[in-house]
């Protein structure tokens, strides 16, 4: 800065700095600038590298709603519904776990693009009547849709409140006509690396596969969803049809179902074979078995800061307790 | 300095909403790894100077590790945050989940380092117990692994990537471990 500076290259031996120092040391203001300028150096690439390192994508902004909306009739909660505060859309839309997509929470919303759900055929096989594969369109027009608005709660300690639009999972297995050995229901989920670049990892096994027994399945809170907030699902959300069991954890509840098998024996439920000892067939939302890495005692409600009680059956008990009547729901978790 | 950088960003992403739908994890599993890749990069200073010859890592070494706690003590507070700040729940986690175990030990473990961070504690312990204090951070940073490897749930690529991190530096030192007069030139 001062006009006494020598320039960095030419020092001046007959500088006043110069003439104090012992022979050899080199000059302070220089150094002072060299090591700022190696500080500077250092700090950005360190908290730069470490950005990168440790900064995961995120914010929702991705989630413009799309799709077409459904007609449907404007109507008071019914008997299924919960009356909390819906998760807001871009939020439901953009913090999702669909390892189909990525492992990132943000990787299913990014892309979902990639999913092409029409053409789209549902195999229905195993202990029916009729087997048959049937169009999604077909599929969803043997039925009213309803609006449930149902409580999410995820294994990993995290909840929503989703609108779902669809139809009762009981109505289509009555329609399947079950015959008498039928007594789980199998979903699978579409096994296609192109559409699902997850796929190209075996972080599980894939397709996903997940299941329910048949009085589950039957009861009237079991749910296919083809709709959210009274539009077409979004692709990371499990279009065009998914399953929605609110008093499970959200991992049981299947996406981008492609068939659905009736059986005698319980299905090879996807989570359950990867890590049995944390995922069992069941999956029941309970606050008393804690995970065996983390608690379940509480959850977050997506949109909040603290945590909030994680209820029986993620509040369904009421409704659906009876199913286990007599079952040591710590062994059955 | 570079090093609250992060923390800056991370405060601006939570004031602008960035952090996405669950702020909270996200800002917990930042800080973690913050920590995770400070202890890591704290500990291959050494190594960088056996292999290199440069000066300049150790010079940083103990702002690293100064940073490394900095953010661990963070991520304990978001930790406590995010449980209302309960210390029963904190101890049934403690005691009963390997992985905040895990954790909560290594954090324990770099109270005493930071704390003898200074070249005042150095002299008042003598630089060969100061050393051997100091060599907690081995234990803490092989800690601090095997927390983010059982808080995964299920990819475990990223840990497995830090933990051969680790274990390639631990085999620097003891290939070229440097003799005990070496060792005290090093001292400040």
């Amino acid at each position: 800065m001062s006009d006494r500076t020598p320039p960095p290259e030419r020092p001046d031996p007959e500088s006043s700095e110069r003439r104090i120092l012992t022979p050899g040391s080199p000059n302070p203001r220089r150094e002072f600038l060299r090591s700022a300028a190696l500080f500077t150096a250092t700090a950005g690439a360190l908290g730069g590298g470490l950005e990168l390192l440790t900064r995961r994508p995120g914010g929702p902004g991705a989630a413009e709603a799309q799709g077409a909306a459904f007609t449907r009739p404007a109507r008071p909660l019914g008997p299924y519904d919960t009356s909390e505060a819906v998760t807001p859309y871009a939020q439901a839309t953009s913090y999702n776990n669909f390892y189909e997509f990525g492992l990132d929470k943000s990787d299913p919303a990014r892309m979902a693009a990639s999913l092409k759900t029409r053409p789209w055929t549902v195999r229905i096989d195993g202990e029916v009547r009729k087997p048959m594969t049937v169009d999604i369109d077909t599929l969803q027009g043997w039925f009213p849709l309803e609006d449930r608005v149902y409580r999410m709660r995820c294994v990993e300690g995290w909840s929503m409140v989703m609108p779902w639009l669809g139809f009762p999972l009981a109505a289509l297995i009555r329609r399947m006509e079950p015959t008498s050995k039928a007594k789980y229901v199998q979903f699978t989920a579409l096994l296609d690396p192109k559409q699902f670049p997850g796929q190209r990892q075996p972080v599980l096994k894939w397709p996903y596969v997940e299941g329910l027994r048949l009085d589950e399945a039957l009861h009237p809170l079991a749910f296919m969803a083809v709709g959210l907030d009274g539009r077409v699902l979004p692709g990371q959300n499990g279009a065009p049809l998914r399953l929605a069991v609110p008093w499970k954890y959200g991992f049981k509840s299947i996406k981008s179902v492609v068939r659905i098998t009736l059986t005698e024996k319980q299905p090879q439920t996807t989570w359950a074979l990867a890590a049995p000892q944390e995922y069992g067939f069941y999956a029941n939302v309970n606050p008393a078995v804690p995970h065996p890495r983390w608690s379940q005692a509480t959850e977050r409600r997506i949109g909040e800061l603290g945590r909030r009680k994680t209820l029986a059956f993620n509040g369904y008990a009421e409704q659906v307790a009876g199913l286990y009547k007599g079952m040591d729901l710590r062994r059955f978790f | 300095m570079g090093g609250l950088l992060p923390a800056a960003v991370l405060l601006l992403d939570a004031a602008t909403g960035q952090l996405g739908a669950n702020p909270i994890q996200r800002a917990t599993l930042q800080t973690g790894l913050l920590t995770l890749a400070l202890l890591v990069l704290s500990l291959a200073c050494t190594p960088l100077r056996l292999l290199t010859g440069w000066t300049w890592p150790a010079r940083i070494r103990k702002t690293l590790g100064l940073l490394a706690f900095g953010y661990a003590a963070l991520h304990f507070l978001i930790y406590l945050f995010d449980h209302s700040f309960d210390l029963t729940l904190m101890t049934e986690d403690v005691l009963k989940r390997p992985f905040i175990t895990a954790g909560f030990t290594a954090l324990l473990l770099l109270v005493p380092l930071a704390l003898t961070s200074t070249p005042r504690a150095v002299k008042r312990l003598g630089f060969q117990r100061w050393t051997r204090l100091h060599q907690l951070a081995y234990v803490a940073v092989s800690l601090g692994a095997l927390h983010y490897y059982w808080g995964v749930k299920k990819d475990h690529t990223q840990p497995l990537i830090y933990a051969a991190v680790i274990a390639a530096l631990f085999a620097v030192r003891l290939l070229r471990r440097p003799g005990p007069r070496r060792a005290s030139v090093r001292a400040r």
